[in-house]
């Protein structure tokens, strides 16, 4: 303890070093602009120099935006069904990849692969894909809201299965192989083994994939400017897509932009604090 | 019983490999359209190019409007003369692709090396402010960037920090949260004794972290080189409204040519530019695929 408390004096000389640079460029890119951006919400502005305070205004304004309301229930929507989709699948393909047949780790590699594609890209691969089947019928993916719903649901599929099905493998893997044996040796089916121990087994995995598909699907951006720009008439737009158009794409909205940011940032946190109960409450039961 | 197991077996089989075409079908279709005269993608996408439908030029064209690579390449790749250099369309020394490979590599490395030296300074130091700054980074890991994307942007730009060189230190920022968070979890179960043995024996912090600690740290620090290296490769808002038109990385390169085009889009030279950006990354897969994996995993179960 003598030692410690010798070396942490040592250390603290050293500082600078240790800290400095992160410290540094995590308050300029990051705290700044956070406490900025808060304040700036309560501002009328056009650019940061001319900030002039008009209270709960923005929010009020922002609330009041179809567009933003619009944007809200289709990300809710979005996200709803993507998590649901994703993890079903992805879970299937884990207990089929895990049934020590030859051929896995090929598979394995296959489905992945979406995942390191950037979302710009994968986007425009589904415009291409997409609007050739639906050019089969004469129309194309900005012909209707309900088109741009499905097709960023099967680019979110096509993206995240592997990456879900990678962590939800790696949860199968971990359960003791004589728990399943002891099962099959007390005569339980396959379907039994599912139900009463692979899944208990594995909820901390499903934990961590539907919070991981739920915080994805609810900020995406890159695949739905890519996929629909909000097309027809921003009613394809997700939350993150419609603050990046009140701020660049509309004049004198910066402060309408910012306010709708810090709601979206309140729920995204709200999202995460849940994610954290849960699983703090999972650990105190063990 | 075992001729309904291999029944069965060869029904999974089925289903997986129909997966596995659904799978690598978009990325297929992309790569012979990519072949094909501009005229025949839009309207029929599915079908492969024959000798009617062949184009050999697209990726040409695709590197040049583009500026996939950088005026030498170019003009060795396309014979483009002296010509081009004076057009609206001048190429800069440094393409896309050597822009992203630049912003990728020293960004990565630099936030592997601050980050490793913060989290083990945070853990091995018993200050209050050392807390709060670790409590800070781990919310900053759940603020979306639209929350700062306009105030960053804007300091950023106040600070001449929006050049290729100066987005290193903002990508340094913003990779703070997920990298001191791994890199905290891993030290935390690194035993002191080995670096309380070294500093006693006369080596100052930083050497005790260069030879005793930084090479335990090498897993996680893969990991974290993994997860960064994804992100910052793909990324595509935070470099557009950072160095926007003027320094195009691969993403930007790609989203600018669809939103400058206004329908007169040339088919062509977008599909050679779609496969030309996915190339690096299926070869950076196929020679890290187990550690790209594990790292995902990792990432995913800490985070």
């Amino acid at each position: 303890m003598q030692n410690y408390k010798m070396l942490n004096r040592k250390l603290k000389k050293y500082s600078p070093v240790f800290l400095g640079p992160m410290l540094i460029a995590f308050t300029t890119v990051f705290i700044v602009p956070f406490i900025m951006g808060v304040y700036l919400s309560f501002c009328k502005f056009t650019t940061v120099d001319n900030a002039v305070f008009n209270g709960f205004e923005n929010f009020i304004n922002a609330l009041s935006d179809t567009n933003f309301l619009n944007a809200l229930w289709f990300t809710v929507k979005f996200t709803a069904v993507s998590v649901i989709t994703v993890n079903v699948i992805a879970f299937f393909l884990a207990l089929l990849l895990t049934r020590k047949m030859r051929g896995s780790n090929l598979f394995r590699t296959i489905f992945f692969m979406p995942n390191l594609i950037g979302g710009i890209v994968l986007g425009y691969i589904w415009n291409l894909i997409i609007n050739g089947v639906l050019g089969l019928m004469g129309v194309d993916i900005t012909y209707s809201a309900t088109y741009g719903f499905w097709g960023l649901v099967i680019l979110m599929n096509w993206q995240m299965i592997g990456y879900m099905m990678v962590i939800y493998i790696a949860g199968i893997q971990s359960i003791p192989g004589s728990l399943i044996e002891a099962s099959h040796i007390d005569g339980a089916s396959a379907f039994q083994t599912l139900k009463s121990i692979i899944i208990p087994m594995i909820m901390p995995s499903v934990t961590i994939c539907t919070f991981l598909t739920l915080s994805n699907s609810f900020k995406l951006f890159d695949q739905n400017l890519a996929l629909t720009n909000g097309a027809p008439n921003r009613e394809t737009a997700m939350m993150a897509l419609d603050i990046y158009n009140t701020f660049y794409g509309s004049i004198g909205q910066q402060g309408v932009g910012q306010a709708k940011a810090v709601i979206f940032a309140i729920i995204v946190a709200l999202i995460a604090w849940i994610q954290l109960r849960i699983t703090r409450a999972r650990e105190e039961q063990l | 019983m075992n001729k309904q197991k291999t029944v069965l077996q060869a029904i999974f089989y089925i289903i997986l490999t129909a997966l596995a075409i659904v799978f690598i079908a978009p990325i297929i279709i992309v790569a012979f359209n990519s072949f094909k005269n501009k005229l025949y993608i839009m309207s029929s996408p599915f079908e492969l190019p024959n000798s009617n439908t062949f184009e050999g030029s697209n990726y040409l064209r695709g590197i040049v409007s583009s500026g996939f690579f950088g005026k030498d390449i170019t003009s060795m790749l396309t014979g483009f003369s002296d010509a081009w250099e004076n057009s609206v369309n001048a190429l800069s020394p440094i393409g896309a692709f050597g822009r992203s490979l630049f912003i990728t590599v020293f960004s990565v490395l630099l936030i592997l090396l601050c980050a490793s030296m913060c989290a083990w300074y945070i853990n091995r130091s018993d200050s209050k402010f050392c807390r709060l700054f670790y409590n800070i980074l781990v919310f900053s890991m759940v603020v979306p960037f639209q929350m700062v994307m306009y105030t960053m942007t804007s300091t950023v730009t106040n600070l001449s920090l929006n050049n290729p060189v100066g987005i290193i230190f903002v990508y340094l920022g913003f990779g703070a949260g997920l990298s001191v968070f791994m890199y905290s979890g891993f030290i935390k179960s690194v035993p002191f004794e080995i670096e309380e043995a070294a500093m006693i024996d006369g080596c100052n912090p930083i050497q005790t972290f260069f030879k005793i600690v930084f090479p335990i740290l090498k897993p996680i620090t893969v990991t974290v080189a993994i997860l960064e290296t994804m992100w910052i490769w793909n990324d595509y808002l935070l470099p557009y409204l950072v160095l926007g038109s003027r320094f195009k990385t691969i993403p930007v390169a790609v989203q600018l040519t669809m939103q400058g085009a206004y329908g007169s889009v040339d088919w062509g030279a977008f599909m050679a530019m779609l496969v030309l950006a996915i190339i690096p990354i299926i070869i950076f897969y196929l020679f890290g695929q187990k550690y790209i994996i594990d790292g995902v995993i990792a990432g995913a179960v800490k985070g």
